[in-house]
């Protein structure tokens, strides 16, 4: 099912905008086409348009200009409940005066759908969250976790070809979270669905989705695969917001075979990987805190260093979290795997860093 | 591990009952409790339980004639009401001398009055016989039954004196049967003859009203209350002080408004006329009537439906509504299969308010309500300040007591209070 029409788009963003008050925009000239069966996840702070996007995908909202297609017809003027698009929301909205049972059958019987059918259904779908012997108890009844599932079973159980998700593990603690993530990411593979998930929290973006739409300030700022997005960032709110990054400020002084010049502010000459940067240009030099190395075994020959100062290790279990002065940055942060031959950094030790010039890129200011 | 395979009480750590030393411990915080809420528990006790009490206590009390005529009472108890004919001289004498000391301390009249609500007449009798009396000499003055019967006839009727057996102890129901349209016959309680029957008719005239208003409330509050809480915070504030504004008027005020505006020569009248509605000699009976009292008092009391359907509705997340179309639902469909009957318990809330308002409403209904339309609580309000038959506005007053208390219970089997939400 994913792959047959996975070529045309399925979900389409063209030139969208939105404005609530006729002022300012909320969403700004959006872009987006998704094929079907794909898991997309729009990830932004709070305010950066990505919940408007996904009402005005569900027709809560309306868009102010541009055209949103679904299966290739405009659906700017469908209203909600003919889209056929199912929901999950950000506190479930189970009804709370209906049974489990009663709630999920609520799609399907206002597609006057007849009785036994429907309970195959409701069945079927209480079966696949494994909740088949909660159907007579009431939402309120129910841990949050649970909630979670029902509201999942209810989003699918009319068998929608799209199902959009607000948020939906916001309320529940960590563990739960990490087992729902897996969860339904299996759930919506298995079952081939087209999903737009919207969160804030980037582990939960990275860790289920085939692509993920940073947002910021009303557009996409960079849409790719997880992994892209990590190691290759194409500006620096995109290197600020996914995982842990250091930033040393400097200008670019001169590009020769797309390897940058950076002189940082003060006054150190490193190379860098130019991104959308030009001679001349302030910029924003970002480095993982996994890709820095201080053991000088293990740095390749010729790497240009930097002397850095330690300030503070913390100890994480599973790494060393170092906190290191670099060129005038004191937050610049190193991660080591806590192995048998580690070395344990001192707080006042004089090191010096390096790191490979791929590694280490030079975004807009 | 001892714990699991100990069968007797679970005990605290020094030995005693687990549940005494936590009793112990929660005795503190009761009385602190307890002495908080004291000052406001005597005053509710001495200006309102107590008065309550003592007035419903009235709807049965009857010593008055048992204290005032002592020895009539008992030289009454020989006589057989179903003979037909007057007492003999005993029971006169007995009188006399009754008589003649309640004439000094003045209490005969009070007797009279209190009989001539069973017997209308009997009070004449008292104020002349007790003139009379005053004057005897119990001792010499004898036999009183001719004196009696020439003071006034009535003395010599067998009815007069079946009713001053009849209400002789203690304790009667007769207030409780007037109230229900009924009094004591020869043989008993009988239903009063047609003619007389009045509240019977009232109490069915309160609570049809009532629910009437109730119902029409219901129908005007709840577009306003779904207004209300779905507007921005801002306007629907702006909104909410117009719903308040009625409780900032004296009501006398507003229904005094409500007597202009209905009113034959009034404005809607007027305006009907003139946009030729309705013809100038066949203008609308709107006042003085059950309509008058219908319409005033659903504006009265519309404040009282809107607020517990607003702050009920204020809870409903929207998501619900969302969540009801995205899955498929018209606006009708996510409207009634979700979001009404999650208001339900605000409709219960502001209904049982409204209903016992309205149930007990006197200003209103006395003032546009003519005769059609005044409620059983006008008729106690009148037994109270003109019959000053206190028995039988107690009496009444019971009654509907019980009526609300047993509407109240039949709509908890029903609905449930604890889905009532005031807010």
């Amino acid at each position: 099912m994913a792959d047959k029409g996975s070529d045309a788009a399925f979900v389409e963003f063209e030139r969208v905008q939105k404005s609530y008050d006729g002022e300012t925009l909320v969403v700004k000239d959006l872009n987006l086409s998704m094929p079907k069966g794909e898991f997309l996840t729009m990830l932004g702070p709070s305010g950066s348009g990505k919940t408007t996007c996904l009402m005005m995908l569900a027709g809560f909202e309306t868009a102010t200009h541009g055209d949103i297609r679904l299966g290739g017809t405009s659906i700017n003027n469908i209203p909600p409940h003919k889209r056929g698009i199912g929901m999950v929301f950000q506190n479930y909205a189970l009804f709370p005066h209906m049974t489990i049972a009663e709630n999920l059958g609520f799609p399907l019987e206002v597609r006057k759908m007849g009785k036994s059918e429907r309970e195959e259904k409701i069945k079927r779908a209480l079966d696949m969250v494994e909740m088949g012997a909660f159907g007579g108890r009431r939402p309120a009844q129910l841990s949050g976790g649970q909630q979670q599932r029902i509201a999942l079973a209810r989003a699918l159980v009319f068998e929608p070809e799209l199902v959009l998700m607000d948020e939906p593990l916001g309320a529940l603690d960590k563990q739960l979270r990490e087992k729902m993530q897996f969860e339904i990411t299996h759930l919506a593979h298995s079952l081939g669905i087209t999903t737009v998930y919207v969160t804030h929290d980037q582990t939960e973006a990275m860790t289920m989705s085939d692509r993920v739409a940073v947002f910021d300030d009303g557009r996409i700022q960079q849409l790719a695969p997880p992994d892209t997005l990590y190691e290759e960032p194409q500006n620096s709110f995109v290197a600020q917001f996914i995982g842990e990054n250091n930033t040393l400020e400097g200008t670019v002084k001169e590009i020769n075979n797309n390897v940058a010049l950076v002189q940082l502010d003060d006054g150190e000459l490193i190379d860098c990987n130019p991104i959308n940067v030009g001679v001349g240009d302030r910029t924003r030099v970002s480095i993982r805190p996994e890709r820095v190395e201080f053991n000088k075994d293990r740095l390749q020959e010729g790497t240009h260093t930097v002397k850095a100062e330690v300030l503070e290790f913390i100890y994480m279990g599973d790494i060393f979290r170092t906190r290191l002065r670099v060129a005038g940055n004191d937050e610049f942060i190193i991660k080591t795997r806590n192995a048998p031959d580690q070395v344990r950094l001192q707080p006042g030790q004089q090191i010096e860093v390096g790191w490979l010039p791929e590694d280490c890129r030079a975004l807009d200011a | 591990m001892s714990d699991t395979t100990q069968s007797g009480p679970v005990l605290a750590a020094d030995g005693t009952p687990l549940k005494r030393s936590l009793n112990r411990a929660l005795r503190l915080q009761k009385m602190r409790a307890l002495a908080l809420i004291a000052p406001l528990l005597l005053f509710v006790l001495l200006t309102f339980i107590i008065p309550i009490g003592q007035m419903l206590f009235r709807s049965v009390e009857n010593d008055i004639v048992a204290t005032t005529l002592p020895r009539t009472v008992v030289a009454l108890q020989s006589w057989d009401a179903a003979s037909g004919v007057a007492p003999d001289e005993a029971v006169y004498t007995a009188l006399a001398a009754d008589l003649h000391d309640a004439a000094k301390a003045k209490t005969h009249t009070r007797v009279g009055s209190r009989l001539n609500y069973e017997t209308p007449g009997i009070s004449s009798l008292f104020r002349k016989a007790g003139r009379k009396a005053k004057k005897w000499d119990v001792e010499a003055d004898g036999p009183f039954k001719e004196q009696f019967i020439k003071i006034a006839k009535g003395w010599g009727d067998p009815d007069v004196w079946r009713t001053i057996q009849t209400y002789s102890p203690k304790y009667t129901n007769g207030y409780f049967l007037n109230a229900a349209d009924m009094q004591k016959g020869a043989d008993g309680a009988e239903i009063r003859p047609e003619s007389e029957r009045i509240y019977i008719t009232l109490f069915k005239r309160t609570l049809i009203m009532s629910l009437i208003i109730t119902g029409s409330c219901i129908v005007l509050a709840y577009p306003v209350a779904w207004i209300l809480a779905n507007l921005p915070a801002a306007k629907a504030n702006l909104l909410m002080i117009l719903v308040l504004l009625p409780f900032w008027t004296s009501l006398l005020v507003r229904t005094s408004a409500w007597k202009v505006m209905l009113q034959q020569q009034g404005v809607i009248n007027d305006v009907l006329v003139w946009l030729g509605l309705v013809a100038d000699d066949a203008r609308l009976v709107m006042i003085n009537n059950q309509l008058g009292t219908i319409i005033a008092m659903t504006h009265i009391l519309l404040p009282f439906m809107i607020l517990p359907m607003y702050s009920v509705m204020q809870t409903i997340q929207p998501t619900y509504l969302r969540a009801a179309k995205s899955m498929g639902a018209t606006n009708w469909t996510a409207f009634w299969r979700v979001y009404f009957p999650l208001s339900v318990p605000g409709i219960g809330a502001g209904s049982i308010l409204v209903f016992i308002l309205s149930i007990g409403y006197y200003i209103t209904p006395e003032l546009v309500g003519g005769t059609k339309g005044v409620f059983i609580s006008n008729r106690i309000a009148f037994h109270i300040s003109s019959s000053l038959n206190w028995g039988l506005a107690a009496a009444l007053g019971s009654i509907l007591l019980a009526v609300v208390l047993i509407l109240y219970w039949a709509y908890d089997k029903i609905v449930g209070i604890d889905n009532v939400k005031l807010g």
